[in-house]
């Protein structure tokens, strides 16, 4: 496995950017099928953008098609990535709002369904003292545990987002980069997207008075940076990279392990894809 | 000061994001009079296309409150947006791809229309009394005259062909801007609740009977406070109507729901345990029982014994109120109850509107209140009774 944390050098992103237009990149998304392809094709025609609508001025969005992989088998639940994601990105802390969060799965002797819980169940706060701290209780010590695991969860930033396909003023859209993002100075509130989406990845920012949810920290990784999630995961059980990068972290993730997807049924496609998850996840 | 959120209480596994239910009462009260704009401008036209004269009582009565509460319609919304200052946003840069994006086209549309046929049919009223009146009133109506006091034949007959295409092209659009409505509900795959292609349907029968129930309440007692009879024949009119629709209103949600149970799809044991618990109260009891049941019972009775005279009026404005209140209570198990089932079919959540603050109980209770005043104010400026008040008396004591 590949560590995910490393950002890619900068010598590689000059590399695909002079590769970026080039039809090398095709191949590179062939293993997603039709759609990659098709999207992959558009992109090409389409011109760099430039000015200054992006956090960085030189920052080519047709060079990129970022994802996101989860590996579960690897999560301890430190919930790390909760936290680093809430102060990168100010999201309110409490219990109720989240741009990513940690899911516990739990199989005790003798029961066939899972107990599922995460940091906004009250057993887990009042362990931790308060919503502002991210722990989880220590809930299932006397009891005999056949299977457990941790599930990250963030925006699955779908090829056919639900979100932005109901948004009434296009406030939300995807990038040709692969990233869902909301425009908040444009977003008017109705939480038509947050109905939509089939996953509970978007929220009402208070604060703000718009949608709001993961972006996969847009405003790092297109500066060459890692998610803060991933960055801080100390047992790299989160992925990121660039499609179009054969060599990239998310790209052998995806050709070195059979990955799946959450709700495949709903026709999003989205685009974290998971390993070591089990029948009940959704 | 209001709190920034209300965090609902749930059992089993819900999304944390899921906790704050997002779309709220006023979310509820959208559909609820948007229903009753559909529902009364059928009863209008029943006389102004299809020239049922049994209707013509109450035909400009239905008229002034479908534009009455359309002109109520959008404020829940605007309520509800994070930046209502934005909300024209829809209308400026439309995302064709949302359900919602033609919102604001298709109510400002309809509002035009019914604005335009109001104003055909109060045409002679309103030259009269731009003529008659006394200032500044007169000011007014000369205002809404347009400066048109053609009254002749050659004129009246130009105004009913408005009348009527305007009546008729109402008529998809009232039924069209509220099946839509069902449209963005049951078109939402994310919620099994909602996902329905009959929701279309269901919308626009429920918000049929909930209009004639309300022409059947508002006229009873307007001829209560003015003091003439109630016209029979056009309240047994309505309350036929009301029983035919609301047999199609029981079996359409009737198919749903069974539908919704034999597909049984993924969720559906989180959806059962839903039904059978704090769904019991405000589907069965109230819905069903109370606002439907009992109505449908009472009515179908009525009928069949020929009930006449005061027990009619009696009996059927009874029945009215109670279906008044089934479809709001319909609206909730939609709105609220498809976001107390949890996304992830494993939980239940448990919403309760606050009583003050800006997504309440008590702006809700305002915001249905608020097509009645304006309902007062237009019928004393565009009196919807007929002149010769003696041929309603003539006909109720002939028919009783």
């Amino acid at each position: 496995m590949t560590d995910s944390s490393k950002p890619p050098s900068d010598a590689r992103r000059a590399f695909l950017s002079q590769l970026g237009l080039a039809a090398t990149y095709t191949g590179a998304v062939t293993g997603f099928g039709a759609l990659g392809v098709a999207q992959g094709v558009a992109a090409k025609s389409e011109t760099p953008a430039t000015g200054g609508s992006f956090p960085t001025p030189d920052y080519d969005w047709t060079g990129h098609q970022w994802a996101f992989g989860v590996d579960a088998t690897k999560c301890i639940g430190c919930l790390r990535c909760v936290e680093a994601c809430k102060r990168e990105n100010d999201v309110a802390g409490d219990a109720h709002h989240f741009r990513t969060w940690v899911e516990r799965y739990v199989y005790l002797e003798g029961e066939t369904r899972a107990r599922i819980d995460s940091h906004h169940d009250p057993v887990n706060i009042e362990a931790s003292g308060s919503e502002a701290e991210y722990r989880f209780a220590d809930r299932y010590k006397d009891a005999k545990v056949e299977k457990a695991f941790f599930v990250p969860k963030l925006c699955n930033h779908c090829t056919h987002p639900a979100c932005v396909q109901v948004c009434p003023v296009g406030a939300t859209y995807r990038t040709k980069d692969g990233v869902v993002l909301i425009d908040h100075e444009y977003c008017i509130g109705c939480r038509y997207c947050v109905q939509a989406c089939p996953y509970g990845a978007r929220f009402f920012n208070d604060e703000k008075r718009v949608s709001d949810k993961c972006t996969w920290c847009y405003h790092r990784i297109t500066k060459g940076l890692q998610p803060a999630c991933v960055e801080v995961c100390p047992v790299g059980a989160r992925v990121f990279g660039d499609l179009k990068d054969k060599q990239s972290p998310i790209s052998l993730f995806i050709r070195n392990n059979r990955v799946q997807v959450l709700r495949p049924e709903s026709g999003n496609a989205p685009n974290v894809f998971y390993v070591g998850i089990d029948r009940e996840v959704g | 000061m209001d709190p920034l959120f209300h965090a609902a209480p749930f059992i089993g596994y819900v999304y944390p994001n899921e906790t704050i239910i997002e779309w709220t009462v006023l979310i509820v009260i959208y559909p609820y009079l948007t229903g009753l704009v559909a529902g009364a401008f059928t009863v209008s036209s029943l006389y102004q296309v299809f020239r049922m004269e049994r209707f013509k009582p109450v035909a400009h009565l239905a008229l002034l409150t479908s534009l009455c509460c359309m002109l109520i319609v959008p404020m829940p919304l605007i309520l509800h947006l994070g930046h209502p200052e934005r909300a024209l946003n829809s209308m400026i840069t439309p995302h064709w791809s949302s359900a919602f994006a033609i919102f604001g086209y298709m109510a400002g549309f309809y509002v035009i229309l019914l604005m335009l046929e109001t104003w055909f049919v109060y045409r002679p009223y309103i030259v009269q009394q731009a003529r008659e009146s006394k200032r500044p009133l007169q000011w007014f109506y000369q205002l809404l005259s347009l400066g048109s006091y053609d009254l002749s034949e050659k004129a009246m007959s130009y105004d009913r062909k408005w009348i009527f295409t305007l009546a008729v092209i109402g008529i998809p659009a009232a039924h069209g801007l509220h099946g839509y409505i069902g449209f963005v509900f049951g078109s939402l795959k994310a919620r099994e609740w909602w996902s329905s292609d009959l929701m279309p349907l269901v919308f626009l029968f429920s918000a049929i009977i909930s209009g004639t129930a309300l022409l059947i309440v508002i006229y009873v007692l307007s001829c209560r406070l003015r003091k003439v009879p109630v016209d029979l024949p056009c309240l047994k009119g309505m309350a036929y109507a009301l029983w035919g629709f609301m047999m199609f209103t029981l079996l359409l949600e009737g198919v749903e729901f069974a539908s919704l149970v034999y597909r049984g799809r993924e969720g559906i044991e989180i959806i059962m345990e839903y039904v059978r618990g704090p769904l019991l109260i405000t589907f069965f009891v109230l819905q069903f029982c109370v606002g439907s049941l009992i109505p449908l019972t009472l009515l179908s009775y009525m009928i069949w014994r020929g009930t006449t005279g005061r027990a009619l009026v009696a009996g059927v404005t009874t029945c009215a109120v109670l279906v008044l209140f089934a479809v709001l209570m319909m609206r909730w198990n939609v709105v609220v109850g498809g976001q107390e089932i949890a996304k992830t079919g494993k939980g239940l959540l448990d919403y309760h509107p606050p009583i003050f603050g800006k997504e309440s109980l008590l702006t809700s209770a305002a915001l249905i209140a608020m097509p009645f005043v304006l309902l007062w104010i237009m019928v004393k400026l565009f009196p919807p009774w007929e002149k010769q008040e003696a041929r309603s008396a003539s006909l109720a004591g002939h028919s009783s």
